[in-house]
């Protein structure tokens, strides 16, 4: 066995590596040009002046408000509900566990145009109009698993003894929980809610079918890419949409780094 | 002195500590049910309300749905046109599916085999941020780079291996004006796509396989392809599988690459998005949603025969 990669392997692996990664860097290169109709490459010139386009249009910031409030509240809720699944299953065996397991995984084992139309099917069942809400129930249900997944892998690495110790010395749960379990957990947790921020933040399938007449900023990039007004604008608020989703990915990363968490299978 | 100068007086957080420690069981069951309910009744419930819809039938003259059982709609799935859309559907997942298995292999077995120290941190890094970085985003910049002006087309013009991208296009059933328009566009984009959720899990089944076992073949003087064909794919198979569960999945009920890139051909999860909103043919969306669902149950069943689920 060699130890050394042969050159063919190298040359695949980086060559694969530049394949995920160069795409990315065009948009940054795009939203300088100045040519405004066409994707011509090379840009003919280039110009700092889409930010402040994109600053100035005023169908620009209602969609973002209402991607911030939508990220943040499903954000909130799956923090919640992940880590109460988290503490049932991280360490007690009972009857209808893996039912369970499959359940959180379930929605995002299927497409999401699954949860979207079934969300659309029960909206129209139940004659609930499209509101805020109706786009956070997707999305705090594709986000549970996403902080379910970092805290219970945390959780499986904290020694019992712990626990123990601190019943012990006197401490009743609520203290354990407070003082010995949330400070061990707390890197954890933040790194669940990073993603699960930028996972919503991001998300389109799901929305399309639970958002009615209302525009999330993905919805609103959506429609420009389908029917574009200014195309450098919409690099603008791709740059934005990527710093949005991509800084949450960095702190995540850091804070579960050198775990066993990997923090971002199955999104 | 007396104990209670000691021992703190006992308030309800303490008796509570002592119930849960008497029932395990109940702390259990108050941890379990706020997020149980959430997705049994939004997630399943949704679930079963998709289900009945499907069930469902359209009035053809009127357009109103009509709430009486019917399989109508599921006859519907089975018109010619419908099948096509299934047909092509399936066709592309399995083909994103594997091309991504071959592309991602160099990458998973080298991060798994030969990076280390900072270098693993960064092959690690590099297939885990184009992964989460914005779905949108990453579609969009392959807009820019297919279009007929675009990247590909201005090096191809450079290097003068333009009749490559003209030939391609010729091929039958991947026609289009430019890359951006043919549905060879549309596969290039879904296994850019997904192909780092194929990495991952083949690099962590990778990791697990034993290099004694290697040293072991060769010292059997099996040369590197029986190396490769009788040990290391064997073994990394449950990674492959469980990542083809995610490029199959997704590719499967995904409708915005389709249709920013391509021609327009219609796949499952445009036509859920067309019928339920510009159509407002409410049931057969509902059926067409049914498809990918029974799919991936039969994917996962067979998935869970392969043990590609430890590999999850």
């Amino acid at each position: 066995m060699r130890s050394e990669a042969s050159l063919g392997l190298k040359v695949a692996a980086i060559g694969g590596l530049l394949f995920l990664h160069l795409p990315i860097l065009l948009i940054f290169l795009y939203a300088f040009t100045t040519e405004e109709r066409t994707y011509e490459f090379p840009p003919p010139g280039l110009t700092t002046q889409w930010f402040g386009v994109a600053w100035n249009r005023e169908d620009i910031w209602p969609p973002l408000y209402l991607s911030l409030k939508v990220a943040a509240i499903s954000t909130a809720l799956a923090m919640i509900l992940g880590t109460l699944v988290a503490a049932a299953m991280a360490r007690a065996r009972f009857f209808g566990r893996d039912q369970i397991s499959l359940l959180i995984l379930l929605p995002i084992a299927l497409p999401g145009v699954i949860t979207g139309m079934s969300l659309r099917s029960a909206f129209g069942i139940m004659d609930i109009p499209f509101s805020t809400w109706t786009i956070v129930l997707g999305h705090a249900t594709f986000c549970i698993v996403i902080v379910y997944n970092n805290a219970v892998a945390r959780m499986r690495r904290l020694s019992g003894g712990i626990m123990e110790a601190s019943a012990d010395l006197g401490a009743n749960s609520f203290q354990t929980f407070r003082y010995v379990l949330l400070p061990n957990l707390g890197s954890a947790l933040l790194a669940g809610g990073m993603l699960a921020f930028a996972l919503s933040f991001d998300e389109v399938i799901v929305t399309t079918f639970t958002a009615g007449q209302q525009s999330t900023l993905p919805i609103w990039m959506l429609n420009e890419l389908v029917r574009p007004r200014q195309r450098p604008v919409t690099n603008v608020v791709a740059i934005v949409v990527f710093a949005a989703t991509f800084f949450p990915i960095l702190i995540a990363y850091y804070l579960t780094r050198g775990g066993s968490e990997t923090a971002g299978m199955g999104k | 002195m007396t104990a209670s100068a000691i021992l703190r007086p006992r308030g309800p957080a303490d008796r509570l500590t002592g119930l849960f420690w008497r029932r395990p069981g109940l702390l259990l069951l108050l941890l379990i049910t706020p997020p149980l309910l959430w997705l049994g009744v939004v997630y399943l419930g949704s679930l079963a309300a998709l289900l009945l819809q499907s069930f469902y039938s359209i009035d053809e003259f009127s357009g109103v749905v009509k709430e009486e059982f019917t399989l109508k709609t599921y006859a519907e799935l089975f018109r010619p046109q419908n099948l096509d859309i299934i047909l092509r559907t399936v066709v592309m997942a399995a083909a994103v599916t594997l091309t991504c298995a071959i592309l991602a292999f160099p990458i998973a077995y080298y991060a798994a085999r030969y990076a280390k120290g900072p270098w693993k941190a960064a092959f690690y890094l590099g297939v885990m941020l184009p992964l989460w970085s914005s779905y949108l985003v990453k579609v969009y910049a392959w807009k820019l780079i297919l279009a007929k002006e675009g990247i590909l087309g201005w090096a191809a013009e450079g290097t003068g291996t333009g009749f490559i991208i003209t030939g391609i296009l010729s091929i039958p059933g991947l026609e289009g004006s430019s890359l951006s328009t043919s549905p060879f566009g549309t596969f290039l984009v879904f296994v850019y796509i997904w192909l780092p959720y194929m990495i991952l899990p083949m690099q962590a089944a990778l990791e697990r396989v034993p290099t004694t076992m290697l040293e072991a073949s060769a010292d059997l003087g099996a040369t590197r392809s029986q190396t490769f064909r009788t040990v290391i794919l064997p073994l990394a198979l449950p990674g492959v599988i469980a990542g083809s569960i995610f490029t199959f999945s997704l590719t499967l009920g995904d409708y915005i690459i389709p249709q920013i890139v391509g021609d327009s051909a219609r796949f499952i999860g445009l036509a859920v998005y067309q019928l339920q909103g510009t159509a407002g043919n409410i049931p057969l969306a509902a059926a067409f949603a049914v498809v990918p669902i029974l799919i991936m149950l039969i994917y996962l069943t067979l998935a869970k025969r392969a043990g590609a689920f430890d590999a999850l």
